[in-house]
């Protein structure tokens, strides 16, 4: 029997949530911050490119806040029991933005041809992928090696976009002048790109979703002076301003102006999530209780109130709560100043002084860094902050040439593709600081994780990813801090502004601006 | 001395930077007994305005760090480097000085051509590209700080060297027999002690102020809470907290005035026919 993901379901779901009726029109001004190399989402996928270029590419999948699959240019998909074959069933009427069709073959075309010669992330998820078939112009077959549940997760359209197999076909992809004026099926057209000013779009209106987009313009101003872009939005020349793209210490001076709202949502796939490096290697950090002293010592809500204004959450431990398979288990380290002196004594910690590496990323960090020092020497462990620019940090980490060291990472929607990168034996590898980079190493844990990322149905990966989050906990090999939140700050005129998972840059197709 | 200090407090100006300067001194001796508490310490919640609270007198920045804490212990820092790079600089300077002065010709060639490569390059962007290379660090700052201004010592060294060089006293010091070292040191170098002394005061001044750009661009010593960092730190929430901003700003205005005026006195005090001839 095969199991059917209901695609009304999902539109129901979306459609309730706009509690006012939508009307259309109108145009929306925000910040792209810094301005992209290029908007062709195949080969550039850095934040600012995807801000822009979701707009225009789409991908089989979208997905809802709890990382649930909804259609996007698949209206309907099936899962085989075993968990081995995926069919896709793609919307109908669906045309380039150059009015030719869109079929199967555009679908097989960038997942076979394409994206396995430009993205990395396409061709880790395809190591799990048997084959990519079309029986027809309106189906799509993956056949999976294994069942990798993750899958499904995987065709968002910064990792799987659909790309116009007539335009790109037998040229070379890096340099197709199609990439300055990108062709994709999205509910937004390019228009115009005035370097160092403004990338225009405009509505699609041959889009499939009948009666969407709503906006008729976007234009994504280029602004490259921080205090620049604040004021911009304060004059009401900016409605949107994206999370991040202002500095941490303008958010609450602009989200108390009148007629302003924030949202956290749109976070959910990438799920940031900082921690704190401890390289295991050296003494006194390869001793579990001193890391777990260090855990307690950690003041991690005042880090939230105080430095991140209050967006975010205290990580509890190797997942984001965002992430499925999160799961709240014991042990939790609140901060507990005795019991960290008290951990301290038993092993009798010698009061060396430590080193702490902060992230070369502005203020705030450098600001965390000091709090951090503060709370660790506390508890009586000395620490020395060091400095480091970008480049140095990069290579001081990847090298482990450090004692402690900040970092946050993303964890792109599941823990088969996001976490267990950094706590797998199999991932110590030096030059790449995005590994295991602490150096933990834990057979138990290497099975487990192993186990659950193959695992089928979802509820088996669930029992495996408790067990492995409890053992981590136990384990602290890294000091977990916040869950970063990046409010996106916006005008309250502007609705639905984040629809989806990844937050703004697909969501534009369901925005519009209330009379 | 009685002289001295006559001609000394005949300056107004003197004075006040005298009561000011040993103010500062007093209170970078006594910081660590009034505020036992580390100056990184989070002691209250951020953002107290000044004088509001009894305990925390002139407020707490962004990280609930007490202000006034902040600025006795940066007293010491700046102070400290203050001093310790002006005497570095002296060291650097009152030898190449005085042998350029001393011996003349291609000795003294040599060494003002290598005086005048360091005084050619901008003396902050020197300092800043020093830092940056050796990594931020209390000893780092010093150093770069005393190798951008040692060059103006050697240059007024090498004048009174060069004068002082033909009086009689040094030729008969000559024709006594005494070697070079022993004339430049116990002839020589004592009659110059008063210029030098004037120009160290305002070496002082400056370097608390190179200090402060440093650590204001975030090159400052990470572990160091200095006037500079907490300006620096305090610049992002200025329209939030001025005072984060503008207390250190003024204890670093008030200091290096006072070392300037200071200065100054000591010119009169002990330049007595020069100080006339300006007045």
């Amino acid at each position: 029997m095969r199991r059917l993901i209901s695609a009304s379901l999902a539109l129901f779901m979306t459609t309730t949530a706009a509690f006012a009726q939508a009307v259309p029109g109108g145009k929306l001004n925000l910040i792209v911050q810094p301005e992209p190399p290029s908007i062709m989402i195949g080969t550039t996928t850095n934040g600012p490119a995807l801000l822009v270029g979701g707009n225009i590419y789409e991908s089989l999948l979208r997905y809802d806040e709890n990382l649930k699959p909804e259609p996007s240019l698949a209206k309907s998909w099936t899962v085989s029991d075993d968990g081995l074959t995926y069919t896709f069933t793609l919307q109908d009427d669906v045309k380039w933005h150059d009015g030719k069709p869109m079929t199967s073959a555009d679908v097989l075309f960038s997942a076979n041809d394409y994206l396995m010669k430009m993205q990395p992330r396409h061709r880790n998820l395809m190591t799990h992928v048997e084959s990519v078939t079309a029986p027809d112009d309106k189906t799509v077959v993956f056949k999976l090696k294994e069942p990798f549940e993750a899958f499904i997760r995987g065709l968002a359209f910064y990792t799987m976009p659909v790309l116009p197999k007539h335009i790109y076909e037998g040229t070379d992809y890096a340099t197709n002048p199609a990439n300055d004026k990108p062709i994709g099926t999205g509910p937004f057209k390019f228009d115009e790109w005035k370097r160092g000013s403004y990338i225009h779009l405009v509505k699609n209106p041959d889009y499939y979703v009948k009666g969407k987009p709503y906006l008729d313009e976007l234009y994504y101003q280029v602004i490259p002076d921080g205090a620049s872009r604040s004021v911009a939005f304060e004059t009401g020349n900016i409605d949107v301003v994206p999370g991040g793209s202002v500095e941490n210490f303008d958010i609450p001076r602009l989200k108390d102006l009148p007629n302003t709202c924030t949202t956290e949502k749109g976070w959910e796939y990438f799920a940031p999530l900082s921690w704190l490096w401890l390289n295991n290697r050296k003494a006194p950090m390869d001793n579990v209780k001193f890391r777990q002293a260090v855990m307690y010592a950690l003041d991690r809500e005042f880090a939230k109130d105080v430095l991140w204004n209050g967006y975010g959450k205290v990580a509890t431990g190797p997942l984001s709560s965002k992430l499925p398979f999160y799961k709240d288990v014991e042990p939790k380290y609140p901060h507990d100043v005795e019991k960290a002196k008290e951990l301290l004594k038993e092993i009798g910690y010698d009061g060396k002084p430590l080193k702490l590496l902060p992230l070369p990323y502005g203020e705030t960090w450098q600001r965390w860094a000091e709090a951090v020092k503060q709370n660790l020497e506390e508890v009586g462990i000395p620490i020395e902050i060091e400095a480091a620019d970008v480049a140095g940090w990069n290579q001081r980490t990847s090298n482990w040439e450090y004692d402690i060291a900040f970092t946050y990472l993303y964890q792109n929607g599941d823990p088969a593709i996001g976490v267990d990168r950094n706590y797998k034996t199999s991932q110590i590898a030096k030059g790449n600081p995005f590994n295991n980079v602490e150096g933990y190493s834990n057979p138990e844990l290497d099975k487990l994780f192993d186990e659950a990322a193959v695992a089928y149905p979802a509820s088996k990966r669930q029992e495996l990813y408790d067990q492995a989050q409890k053992k981590l906990q136990e384990d602290v090999p890294v000091a977990w801090l916040l869950e970063l939140g990046f409010p996106t700050i916006y005008n309250c005129k502007v609705q639905d502004i984040v629809t989806t998972a990844s937050g703004l840059p697909e969501s534009m197709r369901d925005a519009w601006i209330k009379k | 001395m009685k002289d001295f200090w006559k001609r000394f407090s005949q300056n107004r100006g003197a004075v006040v930077g005298l009561v000011i300067l040993l103010l500062v001194v007093i209170l970078s001796i006594v910081a660590p007994f009034i505020f036992t508490k580390s100056p990184w310490a989070m002691v209250q919640r951020p953002f107290i305005p000044p004088f509001t609270m009894d305990a925390f007198v002139l407020g707490t920045d962004p990280m609930g760090r007490d202000l006034a804490a902040g600025l006795a212990h940066g007293a010491r820092v700046s102070l400290l480097v203050g001093l310790v790079s002006t005497v570095v600089s002296l060291l650097i300077g009152i030898p190449i000085g005085a042998i350029a002065g001393y011996f003349g010709g291609w000795v003294d060639d040599l060494l003002m051509r290598f005086t005048e490569f360091f005084q050619s390059v901008p003396s902050f962007a020197l300092a800043v590209v020093l830092v940056a290379i050796f990594q931020p660090s209390i000893y780092s700052i010093v150093i770069s700080i005393a190798v951008v201004s040692w060059p103006p010592v050697a240059r007024l060294l090498r004048g009174e060297v060069m004068s002082l060089r033909s009086r009689e006293f040094v030729e008969a010091a000559v024709l006594s027999g005494q070697t070079h070292s022993t004339i430049i040191w116990r002839q020589i170098l004592p009659n110059t002690i008063s210029p030098i002394i004037v120009l160290a005061s305002m070496m002082v001044a400056a370097a608390i102020l190179i200090e402060s750009s440093l650590s204001f661009l975030g090159l400052g010593d990470r572990n160091i809470m200095s006037w500079g960092y907490i300006i620096g730190a305090g610049r992002t929430v200025i329209r939030q907290a001025w005072w984060v901003s503008f207390f250190p700003g003024l204890a670093i205005l008030l200091t290096v005035l006072a070392l300037n005026l200071v200065g100054e006195g000591l010119n009169d005090a002990l330049n007595p026919r020069l100080a006339r001839k300006g007045r």
